[in-house]
């Protein structure tokens, strides 16, 4: 029989170096004898000498595990994380054997001690006490279930870096005094002076808590009474139970009063300070009254409607679709991906884009949610038609010499049939007002296009299009 | 005006914000004082520092910074006419309160709202002064929520947002139309336009600059938002589906649903009721199948009639009722999409089932040690040494997870 005694202070190192040194030695678990709480001299009289240059090879949730588990209060825990280590060197996959009970009982051991670690950083309560130096000094007594106080220190000392405190418990006390962690032996509950604080504290407490949702089983689940008696506002929480059924009450037996005098003076104002709008006639004045556009349904989910930009008299006017998620975002046309393809293939091609008013067929995006995605859907006739309205108010507005529509929609929308257009891109038709409407392809067809022989073709088109609109431009706007 | 201490005004200020739901300090970018140049941390996972008896978490300083408000929101306690007590902090109050509770370890952080007073430009621009005072003069580091006004200067959203953990912006109520009834001084359109900046501005922070160097987090928390339930006429179909709306528009962490309850002289408008609790509980089981399970909004609302969930059994149990004829499934062989259809397995539960059966077959007993209901999965999968036989056909059973229907009480 071995015995190995391991100190109350870094013990999770100290059962690790003692674990390595006896699976090297191929001691076998129930050979071991494990004892907790040895002086530190003791420890490395009694632990087995780590051999140097074998490669222990652990997985690493079982480093995690063991890591954790040393915290436990049960006696047992090293022999447990020991038995399991020897089983895991001939069944390396037993860490994810979930199955497996004693597997499950070191995980539920490791649960309750982050449980209770968890509950320490929440419910632990300084009080401030007198300062020796510039810092200002705290302390608080906390009895945790497990030996949670030396793994916990660090996460204290990053909180709480600019001040000095002190935690004391029955079986360990840290210090933190101008940034230096050191622990010291437990302690009883030591006298702590009064803390102002607290009385303010409770009144959040009582005000936070809403007594028409009484819910005290599921505080409990999460705040066991067995913590209540260091935290300063549970004293409330009776009184708050005992009172709430009658206050949620009276709030619904209250008969509604009357508003108070200056609230009918404060919501007339409000309603008098109506936000200027814009000069008739203008491209504001159409934006301000397509925002407001219920012709179809599709204003319930987008976001806002995004109508063209550009100069009020191009001679060119570039249709598209409709605006896609980053247009629906930024209120802008032409700013997602398929926009961006369409400015570069414009300058590639001679195409002023700047010169240009661009805009699209219908202004409100149609969409899909899927998860965390908005996935584009095509508008139907019916919502084309009833966005043709703005579209034609746009023409009347910019007055084009020169229409560029951009696949099926917008050649529905300007010519009254969209069927076809990869035969009829690259030909001039026209709006039933005569303005000439050049066909194209759409560019988010170009994003979509899999292979990449078809897709430098479809840009090929493409551009060929857009260098016969520049040039149409030149010779009849110029 | 009397003259109100500071304990007065935390009474009014807290009462006054205890109807938005969220409580959230998880989620953001990583932070300390170890070196002691400053005060507080953040390290991934939030800390609930107490409970109070309606259950909910109390993770951080929830307070207005005044509860005097120009706005008429029907639902709203502080809508300005009602003749609730009104208070208003200063700004020094609020960074005071901050850090002394949290020096304290009461609290993560802070969560500011506030009503609006004069305009949505001063009452933003105190709040951004708020979060400048803690996170600059104070070297705050623990976790500041902003709540931010829609109809607030740009510039002011955008200093917001570089300074808070997270940002968030209430909808309300679930419709456009419920909207414009009960708040008819807030526009939709606008708070849809405010949580698009927001989203395109944190898209734009994730971006490198040319140089390669990551431009200032925005809101590393994210973005969220609240709707209340129960105060309109809308259904769980029309909740459920304006959330699915939100969360691909604005990438949004979180939707909080807020059951209607009553408040202080409350409106002729809006009788009060006893809060829809259990609908508000089946609405964020909903939500989590949403997001977390692959479902489809219409494969949870159709499970039942007239677009609203099942209020006795959860959501996932009732679309299993109605699926029986995919069940049972084989759990040593189930796709991982189709476990997690199965009515008492969650993720966790999948996740261990899935890593086990790549080094051995799974027997029943195992599956009560991975964390599975058997209660509910039982009757609808097969494994070795479980067959549920005729049970997950028998026409009683939904009648076994349902509870037994209740005697009603005379008065």
């Amino acid at each position: 029989m071995r015995t190995v005694a391991l100190s109350e202070i870094g013990t999770d190192k100290a059962w690790r170096v003692a674990a390595r040194g006896l699976l090297a030695e191929g001691v076998r678990p129930e050979d071991v004898l494990w004892q907790y709480g040895a002086v530190e001299s003791d420890l490395f009289a009694t632990a087995p000498a780590t051999p140097s240059g074998t490669a222990l090879r652990v997985p690493r949730a079982f480093v995690d595990l063991a890591g954790t588990v040393c915290w436990h209060v049960d006696p047992e825990r090293f022999a447990r994380l020991y038995a399991l280590l020897w089983r895991l060197m001939g069944t390396p996959g037993l860490m994810t054997d979930r199955g497996d009970v004693r597997v499950k009982t070191l995980f539920e051991m490791e649960k309750s001690v982050r449980r209770d670690m968890h509950k320490m950083k929440a419910f632990l309560r300084f009080r401030e006490i007198d300062a020796a130096g510039p810092r200002r000094r705290f302390a608080a007594w906390f009895e945790p279930q497990h030996h949670i106080v030396e793994p916990l220190a660090p996460f204290f000392a990053r909180r709480f870096g600019d001040m000095d405190w002190i935690i004391a418990t029955p079986n360990r006390t840290v210090h933190f005094t101008d940034g230096q962690i050191a622990l010291a032996p437990g302690q009883p509950k030591p006298a702590l002076p009064d803390d102002a604080a607290e009385q303010l504290w409770t009144t959040y407490f009582r005000n936070i808590f809403n007594p028409a949702r009484l819910k005290v089983k599921a505080m409990q689940a999460e705040m066991p009474k067995k913590y209540w008696k260091n935290m300063p506002e549970a004293a409330a929480i009776p009184d708050m139970i005992a009172s709430a059924e009658d206050r949620a009450r009276q709030m619904q037996l209250a008969a509604p009063t009357l508003a108070p005098r200056r609230a009918g003076k404060i919501t007339e104002r409000l309603s008098m300070t109506a936000t200027d709008t814009p000069s008739p006639g203008s491209l504001d004045a159409l934006r301000h009254d397509a925002a407001a556009c219920t012709r179809c349904p599709l204003h319930q989910s987008a976001t806002q409607v995004v109508v063209g930009e550009g100069p009020r008299n191009a001679p060119l006017m570039v249709v598209g679709e409709q605006p896609g998620d980053q247009e629906d975002l930024s209120g802008r046309p032409f700013v997602g991906p398929a926009g961006q393809l369409f400015d570069r293939l414009a300058e590639e091609a001679g195409l002023d884009r700047d010169a240009a008013f661009v805009t699209n067929a219908v202004k409100h995006f149609k969409f899909q949610p899927r998860g965390k995605r908005r996935i584009h859907q095509k508008p139907d006739a019916g919502e084309v038609q009833a966005c043709r309205w703005w579209l034609e108010a746009e023409r009347a507005l910019v007055k084009p010499k020169l229409i560029l529509a951009m696949g099926a929609t917008a050649a529905l929308s300007l010519t009254g049939n969209g069927d076809g257009i990869m035969k009829r891109h690259g030909t001039f038709e026209a709006t039933e007002d005569g303005t000439p409407v050049l066909l194209t392809l759409h560019p988010s067809y170009l994003l979509r296009v899999p292979n990449a022989a078809a897709k430098a073709a479809a840009e090929q088109d493409f551009r060929a299009d857009l260098a016969l609109a520049a040039d149409w431009i030149a010779r009849n706007a110029a | 005006m009397t003259r109100f201490t500071l304990e007065q005004k935390l009474a009014v200020l807290s009462d006054a914000a205890k109807y938005d739901a969220s409580c959230a300090s998880s989620g953001t970018s990583r932070r300390h004082s170890r070196a002691g140049d400053g005060l507080g941390s953040t390290e991934g996972s939030g800390i609930c520092h107490a409970y109070a008896p309606d259950g909910r978490c109390i993770s951080l300083l929830k307070i207005l910074l005044t509860n005097f408000c120009i706005y008429d929101c029907a639902y709203c306690v502080n809508r300005v006419s009602s003749n609730v007590t009104r208070a208003r902090f200063t700004v020094d109050e609020v960074v005071t309160l901050t850090l002394e509770f949290y020096r304290r370890n009461y609290i993560e952080g802070l969560f500011l709202s506030s009503g609006i007073i004069r305009s949505p430009d001063d009452t933003m621009g105190e709040m951004v002064e708020i979060a400048r005072k803690l996170r600059h003069d104070h070297r705050f580091r623990g976790y500041i929520h902003l709540k931010t006004i829609p109809d607030a200067d740009p510039a002011l959203i955008e200093e917001a947002g570089l300074l808070a953990d997270r940002i968030s912006i209430n909808v309300e109520l679930p419709t456009d139309a419920s909207v414009r009834t009960y708040a008819p001084e807030k526009k939709p359109e606008t708070i849809r336009k405010a949580m698009a900046d927001v989203r395109l501005r944190t898209e734009a922070a994730s971006d490198r600059t040319h140089t390669g160097r990551r431009a200032p987090r925005f809101a590393p928390a994210g973005q969220s938002t609240q709707m209340i339930v129960g105060a309109d006429e809308a259904n769980d179909a029309t909740i459920l589906g304006q959330s699915t709306r939100l969360y691909s528009s604005y990438k949004l962490k979180r939707v909080y649903y807020s059951a209607f309850s009553p408040i202080p002289d409350a409106t002729a408008k809006l009788p009060l009721v006893k809060p829809p609790l259990a609908r508000e509980h089946r609405l964020y089981q909903a939500d989590w199948l949403l997001r977390f399970y692959g479902f489809n909004l219409d494969e949870i609302t159709g499970a039942t009639e007239g677009g609203n969930l099942d209020l006795e059994i959860d959501p996932k149990l009732a679309w299993a009722l109605q699926n029986r004829h995919l069940f049972p499934i084989d759990v040593n062989r189930a796709e991982r999409d189709m476990l997690l259809r199965v009515p008492g397995f969650g993720t966790k539960t999948v996740d261990r089932i899935l890593a086990t059966r790549r080094h051995r077959t799974l027997r029943y007993e195992d599956l009560a040690r991975m964390g599975a209901s058997l209660k509910k999965a039982r009757a609808f999968i097969t494994t070795i040494g479980w067959q549920p036989g005729a049970l997950t056909d028998s026409a009683d059973l939904r009648a076994r997870f349902a509870p037994a229907p209740e005697q009603l009480t005379l008065f």
